[in-house]
Order: structure tokens, then sequence, then C-alpha cells
């Protein structure tokens, strides 16, 4: 992953109405409000102390820090920028999936602060200061994490595009205290689609983790 | 998406002035619906207003109440040790609605104030008054299967909306009676659960009583009196991760098989929670049975009525409410 990210990101690409016009219009409203409404963004201050930041006063760029991986950023976006565009666009980090980007599919799973949370319902300035998992960061190294395992050992998907989301929400499904049976994993999982169809091999890969006592 | 600025505010009433100084300003809390809205271009906030970072995220306990903070996310709430042991329904209402990534993020504020999901007010190609006051309903001549069958006109108002509310946690907060604290420019101020949502009539963009730059503070429940004899029933598309055709949120007080209160209150059937006043009029005093319950669901449905596609709503809902009250009761 890199520190020296592109300055200046493409608009996030969520297929929504996104006119010049509006832009421009907004541009010159917020320019002329300037003025008035600084100074902006004054969490940056009390989030951050010790960062010597100064904060961009328009609505085109904000800054804040994620720790995404264990890794420390320091990021600049387009606050309508979501944490699954930041990740997949901006950080280079595609292996959280973009499934319907309307909180409805669950392939964006990512972990805040240890908890799974949906990326593509987030704006990514929100999570200023919060710790991030994405898949990337469940392995260690080269070793697999335990999920993974399970889900290679009983098939646990076919294509593979909604298993990073799977796996994300399997390991909270085992922290949550929810992956007590078959039918427990079925409820408390229902929020992973798979176009595929995987779910029975999912659920046994999940009980497996569960069963087999393997941390989570 | 239309740009917004972005705005953190630290304080309560800094917030409050925020929304109040700028009719296109919003609050966001989980943003699980106000994204999606703005993603569809349905909502447009030029300011977002984040509340995260508020002091509104405590669960305590008052003197016969308990008092959540309007920005405790909906697991929180769902595997707090009280709300186990004392608001069992609330926590089954809970974890009957979205998902385990959704109830990480989303509040309970903002559960309260989540919008309707009929296709119409997503759908910019189609009219909705809801959306656009004036420009017609879509649902009205359209496919209306999802659609209301409490609090709507005999005849058909086309200034109107047919739509219901989404949220499986208002309707237990209704059935126990709970309150809506806000703070807002005038000070402060607490809603009854009944009076915080409100029928369409002919201003089906407004879903509440609350007015602009109001925040929620919190909800408080009365200490119940029915820990034990609660349910709640969901009964939709699929067996989880959709929204409610109907659903029933039981509670009874019980002494020796004798119901000494009920409450009752109905989702997926009205513009608010819907709750069945009548029908626990009726039980009270009853003996708890299925012919008790299948009256009172009898008086429940009086003044529904349906449209094109939702009629299986007639069928279902009685059954839904019998079937609740069993399971309260534990005679099922
Ligand atoms: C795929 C999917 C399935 C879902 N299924 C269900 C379901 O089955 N049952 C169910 O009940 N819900 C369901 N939901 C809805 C979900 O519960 C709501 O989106 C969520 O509760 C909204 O809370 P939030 O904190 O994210 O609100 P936000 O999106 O942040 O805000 C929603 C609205 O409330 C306002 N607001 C938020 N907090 C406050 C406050 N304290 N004071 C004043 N205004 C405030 C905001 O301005 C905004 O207008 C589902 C959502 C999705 C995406
Ligand atoms: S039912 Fe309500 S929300 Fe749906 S189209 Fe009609 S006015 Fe709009
Ligand atoms: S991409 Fe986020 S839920 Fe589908
Ligand atoms: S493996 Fe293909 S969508 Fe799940």
């Amino acid at each position: 992953m890199t520190d020296d990210k592109p300055d200046d990101p493409t608009p996030p690409d969520d297929g929504t109405f996104f006119e010049m016009s509006d832009r421009r219009l907004f541009l010159k409203q917020s320019l002329a409000v300037a003025g008035l409404t600084l100074t902006p963004f004054p969490f940056l201050k009390t989030a951050e102390p010790d960062s010597d930041e100064t904060p961009v006063g328009n609505a085109e760029k904000v800054r804040f820090t994620l720790s995404v991986n264990g890794k420390k950023q320091q990021l600049s976006t387009d606050p309508r920028t979501t944490l699954l565009d930041l990740l997949r666009e901006q950080l280079g980090l595609t292996g959280t999936k973009k499934g319907c980007d309307f909180g409805q599919c669950g392939a964006c799973t990512v972990h805040v602060d240890g908890q799974r949370v949906l990326a593509c319902l987030s704006f990514a300035v929100m999570q200023n200061g919060r710790k991030i998992t994405t898949i990337e960061g469940l392995a260690k190294g080269d070793r697999l994490h335990p999920m993974q395992e399970a889900f290679i050992k009983h098939d646990g998907f076919q294509c593979g595009y909604c298993t990073p989301g799977q796996l994300m929400s399997a390991v909270s499904c085992i922290r949550e205290g929810c992956a007590n049976s078959e039918a427990d994993i079925q409820e408390y999982m229902s929020g992973n689609l798979c176009r595929c169809g995987a779910y029975p091999n999912i659920v046994k890969a999940i009980l497996d983790v569960k069963t087999g006592g393997q941390n989570a | 998406m239309k740009p917004f600025e972005y705005v953190r505010p630290s304080t309560l009433q800094e917030a409050i002035d925020l929304v109040v100084s700028n009719p296109k300003a919003q609050f966001i809390a989980g943003g699980t619906n106000l994204i999606d809205l703005m993603k569809h271009g349905i909502a447009a906030p030029e300011k977002l207003v984040d509340i995260n970072h508020l002091p509104l995220k405590k669960i305590e306990k008052r003197d016969g109440f308990l008092r959540i903070g309007a920005l405790v996310l909906n697991s929180e709430v769902a595997s707090h040790k009280r709300v186990l042991d004392k608001h069992p329904l609330l926590v089954q209402a809970l974890h009957a609605g979205a998902s385990g990534q959704l109830r990480n993020m989303a509040t309970v504020g903002g559960n309260l104030l989540q919008r309707t999901r009929c296709p119409y007010f997503y759908d910019r190609a189609f009219p909705c008054n809801k959306r656009v006051p004036g420009s017609g309903c879509g649902a009205l001549g359209g496919i209306n299967r999802m659609h209301a069958i409490f609090g709507v006109p005999v005849k058909p108002n086309p200034r109107s909306c047919i739509a219901v509310h989404p949220s499986d946690l208002s309707v237990a907060l209704s059935a126990l009676e709970a309150t809506v604290w806000v703070l807002g420019p005038r000070g402060e101020r607490q809603i009854p659960m009944a009076d915080f949502h409100r029928l369409p009539n002919n201003r089906p963009e407004q879903d509440t009583t609350l007015s602009n730059g109001e925040l929620i503070t919190a909800v408080e429940i009365p200490d119940a009196v029915f820990p034990k004899h609660v349910h709640y029933l969901k009964v939709r598309d699929r067996a989880s991760y959709a929204f409610a055709l109907v659903s029933v949120a039981a509670a009874l007080d019980i002494d020796q098989n004798r119901i000494k209160t009920a409450r009752l209150a109905m989702g997926g059937v009205a513009h608010k929670p819907w709750r069945l006043f009548e029908a626990e009029k009726m039980l009270t005093g009853q003996v708890a049975s299925e012919t008790v319950f299948r009256q009172a669901a009898e008086v429940a449905m009086q003044g529904a009525r349906a449209f094109e596609h939702n009629a299986y709503k007639l069928s279902v809902a009685p059954n839904v409410i019998v079937q609740a009250l069993k399971i309260a009761a534990g005679l099922s």
C-alpha cells in the first residue's frame, strides 16, 4: 500500500447523478459562504490532536486519518467518497467487493474497530481515527486465517465474488457469539448473499471453525 | 451524488444550530438510510452534520424507565444485559431487522427516522407525493403489494401516500409505550411513540411530528410489567434480511392465565407503527386462549382495506396477530 495517494481522486464511481453544472454551482456557492463558515471541520483538531494538518476549507477535500490493516494512513478525499470506494480506488485494496453498493448484499463487509460493517453505506471521512480491517488484513502474512482455511476445506465458494465479505462476516459472526448452530449461522449470516448458492458449505465452514475452537 | 460540506459538531446545541440555520443541512448518524437515499439522488443535503461524536451513547437505568441514547447502535441495544432481561421484545424486534452488519451501524434515532421502502419513492422516474409533494402516487395504480391496509382513506386521495413505515424497532417501541426525547431550537420535549410517526394525509413528505432541527436524544421505555409474555413475529418474503410484509409486537401481563394488560402493535400495515388499541381493550380481563385471540384479531382488523395487490395482508395480518399472541402467552 502506498502513502503517495493520488491527490485528485476521480469522483466516487457510485453510479449516481453527478453533473458538472451542479458542481460548478456548488463551488460558487461554497466559495461565497466560505468566508462566513470557516473554521470548517473542527473535528480534525479534536480527533487528531497530534496532527499538524490544516484542514481544507471547502467541500472538495477533507483530510483525515485511518488505520487500515494496521497501517496508519493520512488521507484526503471528497467527502462523498464511501469507505468502499476509498479502499478500492484510492488505496488499491480491491479484495473488498462492490456488489450492490446499496447495503443489500454484504460483499463490501469490512471490520471497523473490530465490528463488521458495510463499507458501501459509510462515508470514509466519518471513520476518522478508526481501525479498518479488510480481507487483505485477515491472513497473518502467508498464514491464512482459520476461517479462510475452512472455506477452502469445505468449498465455501464458487465464483468467489461474495467470499471476502462472507469471510469478514463469518469471523464476526463467531465473535458475536451467533454461530452456535446451523440455524443461528443462517440467520446471522443473512446479510451476505451468494449468487452461486454456496450457503450450505459456508455454514459448514463456520461451524467447523466454531466447533474446532479455533480463534476467530 | 450532489457535493456536500461535511461538519462534525462537538455539542448538541451546535448540531441543532447547524441544521436550523440551513434548511438543506441534515444530521447523519449510522448513514445506512441517508447514504442510500443520497446515492439514489432522493436526499441531497448541502451540509452533512455528523452527530456520531455527540454524547448520546448511553443506556441508563432511571427511576421507572430505561433510557437509551439516540446514538446507541441497534446491535448494542440488542446485546445489553438490562435490555435482554427486561425488554426481550425489543431484542426480538431488533434481531428481526436488517443484518448483522447493518445493526452494527444503525442507531436508535436513525432507525425511527428511516424512510419508507416504497419502490416508487426510490425510483425517480415515477411520481411520488412523498418525494415530490403534489406529483401523484406511483403506488396507487402501480404494484402495491407492500403497501398499507390501515390509515388509508376509503376514497383514494391522489395527494396522499399509501406507503408503510419499515422500522421493526418502532413497532416494538410502540407496544412498549416508549417516549422519544428530542432537543430542538425551542428546547426539549417528549413525544409518545403513538404521536411520533404520523399518517400521511395531505403532507406525506412529513413522516413524523419532528420539526426542522429537532434532534432525537433518547428513547425512554417504562419498566415493563411484561418481560415474560412477549413476542415479535415478522412475516416477510424470505426468512431473514427483508422488510416486514406484516409484523406484530405482542406483550401480555398474565396472572394465572388471565390477561391483566395487553399491548399490540403492527408493522408493515400503515404509514406509522399501528397500535391495536381496540384489540388490547378487548383482551383485558380475558382468559388467554386461541378463541379470545382470534376475536381480538377480528376487532383489530376492523377498518382495514386493501389495494389491488395487497389483499393478502387482510388474511395474513389476523393470523400473525393470533400466532404472536399465542407464542407470547405460551400457548404455542
Ligand atoms: C438492506 C437493508 C435492509 C434493512 N432491513 C431493515 C429491517 O428489516 N428492519 C428495519 O427496521 N430496518 C431495516 N433497515 C433499515 C435500517 O435499520 C436503517 O437504515 C437504520 O436503522 C437507520 O439508522 P442510521 O443510524 O443508519 O440512520 P441514518 O441513515 O444516519 O439517518 C436516517 C435519518 O435519520 C436522521 N437522524 C439520524 N439520527 C438522528 C437523530 N438522533 N436526531 C434527528 N435525526 C436523526 C438523519 O438525518 C436521516 O434523515 C435496512 C436497511 C438496509 C440498507
Ligand atoms: S405510496 Fe407514498 S411513497 Fe409510495 S409512491 Fe405513493 S406517495 Fe410515494
Ligand atoms: S456492496 Fe455493500 S452491501 Fe452490497
Ligand atoms: S461464490 Fe459466487 S457469489 Fe458467492
